[in-house]
């Protein structure tokens, strides 16, 4: 039997962006345009549309995917993830190239799909089963697994307008996940809703993964990419860049990503600082006191920040949020409560000495905010300034930690029996 | 024994382990062809789903409304009130039609209500169905199509109001009765027709919409609603009935009130109407495929 799922050949989609707008300087001009607008919106409407207003989203993209594959597609934004999914599903026709996909189908671009909040919970099990693709003879047949799973027993014969929003979520991802198909492509569904919901739609997808169903999502969560896929897609401008095991992929795509948003030299000037009071540089030092965005763990690290402006009062802080490179919150600092350091109106350098860093290696950022602790904040910087650990052998092993697999900290430790 | 909510999970999940069915069709997703057809196979697989969309349409109509269905008799009957009172009385165009003004009216008016209804609810489907057509696929025809049955459900209503008013008039049926689900379907055909356009231009043109109302207000006079098709001229007789209505609507009152059919009027009527589907469904189908890129 062929065990190919989804082939996609040379697949390429074209759209037509929104036609430059064009200022009228005179009356004359004015009620020119406004005469024959109407023609030329309507010839752009039509879908008559010069080079310069068309551009490829996807082009080329060739992927063969196998029966029991779960395929990760990662990538920037617009990088053509969103089409791909929209062609495999249907809802938009591809330009050039084809897709054979073989086997039944089912598309989750969203959980909830066609609910309508004046009908009950039933009925909207029944109509939202109908549109995700299932016929009511099944959708009678699972109703009972479906509402058991979404815990909705007491509220099922209740217009779904009076649900919370996780009652919500839940009866329309336990619709989803009564799904039976053979090929399953997600977008981000697994990014709404809170922590449970989440490792519940991971669970649903390993249990697809080992019943040998064929998964395509594409995720921004580069973690869940590493857990759930056998195989990662890199799309970058429209094309496939890199291919391969999820780890290896990830992590180029992490490094390549990273580059781009970390500076590369350790000091960043604001692009759009706010008006008023506002912190407008970041510079990254090392202990011998060079500008530098490459430190291995052990080192001493000092942060300056410049404001600028006058303060609206004296006696603040600064603070710093410390993220890992899925921008989640590892670590905090604060000049006070914590260091008990209170910053005075006319204090435009601020100077933060850490270490030693006891990261593992990687890419990291720093957020820093800056008014009176717990009461007010006047201005923060979200990932002002970036950096990695290039080499983090704390223990001299010879062995680099990454925080692709082990995490993003080393606690010190000691090893000895207990016996 | 208490459940953890883990619990549940698990079990229900493994019951849901199905195993993959061996008769696998390969489906081919390709840029569209010049000349698209309407894929009836592929219509019957989704006939449940036109049920659910029908069946969604009726039931949140009248949710939240304390008339409910009586909306669908009150209607027809306040309109054909106002236009006896205004064109049967102070008009005096009573006088032109057979038998009582008001049931004249009244039977001109339930198919006109329906189609009316029908075209407006189905040109503005598809823009509100926006939400399912960016995040899922089915044949998108469905909608517009669904609109048009839901309307039917208030067709339906309103032949109840019919019998009462014509044993009220002391009209019966005569034979020509038999002839009535001709009329019906035609204007079934003619509504879906206009519907199915209008709702394909008003997703790239969304100034259809604003013409539609007007377009529906005069469709209304030049339809016969109100009056007899014979004070139509004889030399532009031929040319009114290229208005679909035209020979829908007074076959409809025909086989109802009796009289005699205008059979060349009907006859026109029927081909524009099968044209005008025809032509809907053609322009529906050709942009159907963009709807996602540009709604």
């Amino acid at each position: 039997m062929s065990s190919e799922a989804i082939v996609i050949e040379k697949l390429g989609k074209r759209y037509t962006i929104g036609a430059p707008q064009t200022r009228d300087t005179t009356l004359r001009e004015t009620v020119m345009s406004f005469v024959t607008a109407p023609w030329q919106r309507f010839r752009h409407l039509a879908g008559d549309s010069s080079a310069a207003t068309r551009f490829w989203a996807l082009q080329d993209v060739s992927v063969r995917v196998d029966v029991g594959e779960v395929i990760g597609i990662v990538g920037p934004n617009g990088a053509g993830k969103s089409t791909l999914l929209k062609i495999l599903s249907r809802i938009t026709p591809p330009t050039t190239g084809f897709v054979d996909l073989t086997g039944r189908v089912s598309s989750l671009l969203e959980v909830g799909t066609g609910f309508h909040p004046e009908l009950t919970g039933r009925e909207n099990v029944f109509l939202n089963g109908a549109i995700l693709g299932m016929y009511r003879a099944e959708i009678r047949r699972k109703f009972d697994a479906i509402v058991a799973f979404a815990e909705l027993e007491k509220f099922i014969d209740t217009p779904v307008k009076h649900y919370s929003s996780g009652m919500f979520v839940r009866l329309a991802f336990s619709v989803a996940a009564h799904l039976d198909p053979e090929i399953l492509i997600v977008d981000e569904v697994l990014s709404v809703g809170d922590l449970h919901f989440r490792n519940r739609c991971l669970g649903r997808m390993q249990d697809l993964r080992g019943e040998g169903r064929t998964v395509l999502f594409v995720s921004h969560d580069l973690t869940s990419v590493r857990q759930l896929c056998t195989r990662a897609l890199l799309l970058n401008g429209g094309r496939v860049v890199d291919e391969g095991a999820p780890g290896d992929v990830t992590r180029r795509y992490e490094q390549q990503h990273h580059a781009h948003a970390a500076a590369r030299t350790g000091a960043v000037d604001r692009a759009h600082p706010p008006r008023g009071y506002h912190l407008r540089r970041a510079e990254l030092r090392n202990a011998g006191g060079a500008v530098t965005s490459r430190f291995d763990a052990g080192d001493m690290m000092e942060i300056h920040l410049w404001a600028s402006g006058r303060a609206p009062e004296n006696s603040y802080g600064v603070e710093f949020k410390l993220l890992n490179d899925d921008d989640e919150v590892i670590s905090f600092g604060a000049a006070n409560p914590v260091q008990k350091t209170y910053y005075q109106a006319d204090d435009q350098h601020f100077v933060c000495r850490l270490g030693p860093l006891p990261l593992t290696e990687g890419a990291y950022a720093f957020s820093f905010s800056v008014g009176v602790w717990n009461t007010e904040r006047w201005d923060s910087w979200s990932k002002a300034v970036g950096f990695t650990i290039e080499r983090c052998d704390l223990f001299h092993t010879g062995h680099g930690i990454a925080n692709v697999n082990d995490g993003d900290f080393v606690i010190h430790q000691q090893w000895l029996t207990g016996n | 024994m208490t459940l953890k909510a883990g619990d549940v999970r698990d079990d229900t999940e493994k019951m849901l382990v199905v195993p993959v069915s061996p008769a696998r069709r390969t489906l081919r997703l390709e840029p569209p062809r010049a000349w698209q057809m309407l894929d009836l196979a592929e219509l019957r697989d989704y006939r449940e789903l036109l049920f659910f969309f029908v069946w969604r349409d009726v039931k949140v109509r009248y949710k939240q409304t304390v008339l409910g269905a009586l909306w669908a008799v009150i209607q027809p009957l306040a309109t054909t009130f106002f236009f006896s009172l205004l064109f049967g009385r102070f008009g005096g165009m009573s006088r032109q039609v057979p038998g009582p003004y008001a049931l004249y009216v009244f039977v001109g008016m339930m198919p006109w209500t329906f189609f009316s209804n029908a075209v407006v609810l189905a040109a503005n489907s598809l823009v509100g169905s926006s939400h399912l057509i960016t995040k899922v696929y089915f044949p998108r025809i469905l909608i517009p199509v669904a609109a048009i049955a839901s309307s039917l459900v208030d067709f339906a209503i309103s032949f109840f109001v019919l019998a009462i008013m014509m044993a009220i008039y002391g009209v019966a049926p005569t034979w020509r009765i038999v002839t009535l689900p001709l009329f019906v379907a035609g204007t079934i055909v003619a509504a879906a027709g206009s519907g199915v356009l209008f709702a394909a231009m008003i997703v790239t043109y969304r100034d259809v919409r604003h013409a539609l109302t007007f377009v529906m207000q005069l469709w209304l006079f030049a339809s016969p609603v109100l009056y007899t098709i014979d004070i139509i001229p004889p030399q532009y007789r031929l040319v009114y009935a290229i208005n679909p209505l035209a020979g829908m609507i007074s076959g409809f009152r025909t086989s109802v009130l009796g009289g005699r059919f205008p059979v060349d009027v009907i006859l026109i009527s029927t081909i524009t109407t099968v044209v005008l589907a025809m032509v809907g469904i053609r322009y529906f189908l050709q942009v159907e495929r963009r709807f996602a890129d540009v709604i």
